[in-house]
């Protein structure tokens, strides 16, 4: 493959909390991971392992201690929040296990989100966000408040947020754990659909079985790369 | 900096927050609304006095000075300097006229206070004024019904007069007063006119309160030793200042002043009415504004208060927002045009209270509400808003999205 087809690469990445005093916590100690375009990785661990940091510093929500990240070849390893904001807003689309969507508003105002602060005007906003909203099957539900939707619609309007920027990584922290297996496992089919469209994701997990949808599964243990193992599918990152 | 559409993103947001917590957001506007009244109430009576004010200046006539013992405004030692000046004389008046240039009439005047009577009416201490003739002209009062008394009336002493409209109301409710006999401190004076009202919050100064007769006929009646005062006119095409340097000159030939020697006489107008009035009002005004300043600081404080809540709630929400993209500027944005919204709907109210409010008390005292004070009102609402808002503000656009996401 080349070069250019690294979205993120992470080199030697630390993260370390200050707890005050002379206490401190090594929440990651030198990860360094490299993830391809159209990759569907899982990213597994147990709690403490250091796998949410990661997962905060893939999505830009946080900054290594010291390290490299290069997104896109472009060092976001010491941008400032302003820059780390347009990043997270162009580049990355969150889904999150609760879904996070705002109550008040709609299903399409909630997708609409992220191209307010793209600055996109409300015309083109609005069918760029009917288009995603179609693209999860919710074509009928967007006027819809997310208390008049079940979770598995939720966290579809939530993926719909996500993809409606056409960001080049989809990082989802356990998109299933709000939802019940059936429904969980439409999401999963939904993010397979996703991935073969051509999207990059990234699916935090600590659930097997979710994991095992992905086609790479990198392991996190005391803020270290445990494993790094392509289980099916061809080799992206193996050229 | 940030987008219109962020913009429209933030005070749709505040809208909906506001929706959501209404009795919140009904409460907090209630304390911005109560400072804004009393805000907006203050200036509408700073306002109405101020304008009742200019309107009862301008009843004693722009273009009328008067000579006096002493100067309107004095302060102590200039006021026991002055005691000791030698009175002002009648006389003086006919002296001025004829040397004068600049000045169109003169017309001395004396005062004093007595009861004035019309059969079973009373009206009590009246300012009786002895005139001449000339004092319609050299006062520049105007008359309502009637006639003023004439040169022959007043060199004579007749005991005519003309009184104030609210004398005229007072003593003869129900008929008309023209060629009516009053009692001025016992002695009879026949009404030849009655002068047009003057209004405005000097009653006692200007004409509505007082009874006119001829001077010879005052001095007859009401003894002789009294301080005059001279009103003297100036001609409507002559220019203020060298028309008072012109009296000034003859009223030192009168008094026979030398050279070197100072004025021993004053003389006054109605701008120096307005000068001292309008010190005294910013003295007012300041202590007014301080005064309900704080009430709109206290509400200040409640939007405040809520803010920092509001922020603590939605913190998830802020945490989601910093997520998908939203900047620090954009966070404050939102937070402060929710504050500014609170309180321009808040001072809205206040000003939509203050109106009526503002109706009543011009019962009482003069006042008045021209747009300019409801739009300084919704600005400082507004503006209360925006600081009151900013450290909440501030405080949310700060917050780490990861801590914020966390939050439960």
């Amino acid at each position: 493959m080349a070069e250019n087809s690294i979205v993120i690469d992470l080199q030697q990445i630390v993260k370390t909390y200050d707890m005050g005093g002379a206490e401190e916590v090594h929440a990651l100690r030198g990860v360094s991971v490299r993830i391809c375009k159209n990759e569907y990785v899982a990213i597994m661990g147990p709690s403490g392992s250091g796998k949410s940091t990661l997962m905060n510093i893939i999505g830009c929500l946080d900054t290594p201690t010291s390290g490299r990240y290069e997104f896109n070849g472009i060092n976001v390893s010491d941008m400032n929040d302003n820059d780390l904001a347009k990043v997270r807003n162009k580049e990355i689309g969150f889904v999150f296990q609760t879904f996070n969507l705002l109550a008040r508003s709609d299903a399409l105002h909630n997708v609409e989100l992220p191209l307010i602060y793209a600055g996109i005007p409300s015309a083109e906003r609005r069918r760029q966000a009917n288009e995603a909203l179609a693209h999860v099957g919710l074509a009928a539900r967007v006027h819809h408040k997310p208390n008049e939707l079940s979770g598995g619609q939720r966290q579809r309007v939530a993926v719909a947020r996500a993809l409606v920027n056409k960001p080049s990584i989809l990082l989802a922290d356990e998109p299933t754990g709000n939802l019940d297996t059936k429904t969980g496992e439409e999401i999963m089919a939904l993010f397979e659909e996703l991935h073969h469209q051509g999207n990059t994701i990234i699916l935090v997990t600590h659930e097997e079985s979710i994991a095992e949808h992905a086609h790479r599964i990198i392991r996190v243990r005391d803020g270290m790369v445990e494993s790094d193992k392509v289980i099916k599918g061809e080799a992206v990152n193996a050229a | 900096m940030i987008s219109f559409f962020e913009i429209k993103e933030g005070l749709l947001v505040s809208l909906r927050s506001i929706r959501a917590n209404k009795m919140r957001s009904v409460l907090t506007m209630t304390g911005i609304a109560f400072g804004i009244w009393a805000v907006t109430m203050m200036g509408a009576a700073i306002e109405g006095v101020s304008r009742a004010f200019e309107k009862s200046t301008s009843a004693f006539g722009s273009k009328v000075l008067y000579v006096q013992k002493f100067a309107w405004a004095m302060g102590d030692e200039e006021y026991w300097k002055a005691r000791n000046r030698r009175n002002m004389k009648v006389e003086y008046a006919d002296l001025i006229a004829r040397q004068a240039t600049l000045l169109d009439a003169v017309a001395p005047a004396v005062l004093t206070l007595k009861d004035a009577q019309f059969g079973s009416r009373t009206m009590l201490s009246c300012f009786v004024t002895g005139t001449t003739h000339s004092y319609q002209e050299a006062s520049g009062t105007t008359i309502r019904e009637g006639r003023f008394f004439s040169q022959e009336e007043s060199d004579g002493g007749r005991p005519v007069c003309t009184i104030g409209a609210n004398v005229a109301e007072t003593l003869f409710p129900n008929t008309d007063p023209i060629d009516q006999t009053i009692k001025v401190g016992g002695y009879p004076y026949r009404i030849l006119a009655v002068f047009e009202k003057q209004g405005g919050m000097f009653g006692t100064f200007t004409s509505d309160n007082r009874i006119y007769i001829p001077i010879n006929a005052f001095m007859n009646h009401y003894g002789t030793r009294r301080d005059v005062t001279l009103n003297v006119r100036v001609a409507q095409t002559a220019d203020l200042d060298e028309a008072r340097e012109e009296l000034r000159g003859i009223m030192r030939k009168v008094r026979q002043l030398s050279v070197g020697q100072e004025d021993d006489f004053s003389i006054n107008e109605s701008d120096l009415l307005n000068k001292i009035f309008q010190g005294v009002t910013v003295i007012i005004a300041s202590v007014g504004f301080i005064i309900t300043g704080l009430s709109l600081f206290v509400g200040g404080i409640g939007i405040m208060n809520i803010m920092y809540v509001s922020v603590t709630e939605r913190t998830r929400e802020i945490g989601v927002r910093k997520a998908i993209g939203a900047r620090r500027v954009t966070i404050l944005a939102q937070f402060l045009f929710e504050a500014a919204l609170i309180c321009a709907i808040g001072g809205l109210i206040g000003i939509a209270f203050a109106y009526p409010s503002s109706l009543i008390l011009d019962q009482f005292m003069p006042t008045a509400m021209p747009v300019s004070i409801v739009a300084i009102a919704i600005l400082v609402s507004i503006l209360t808003g925006i600081v009151s808002g900013m450290l909440p503000a501030y405080k949310a656009s700060k917050l780490d999205p990861v801590d914020a996401l966390r939050y439960e």
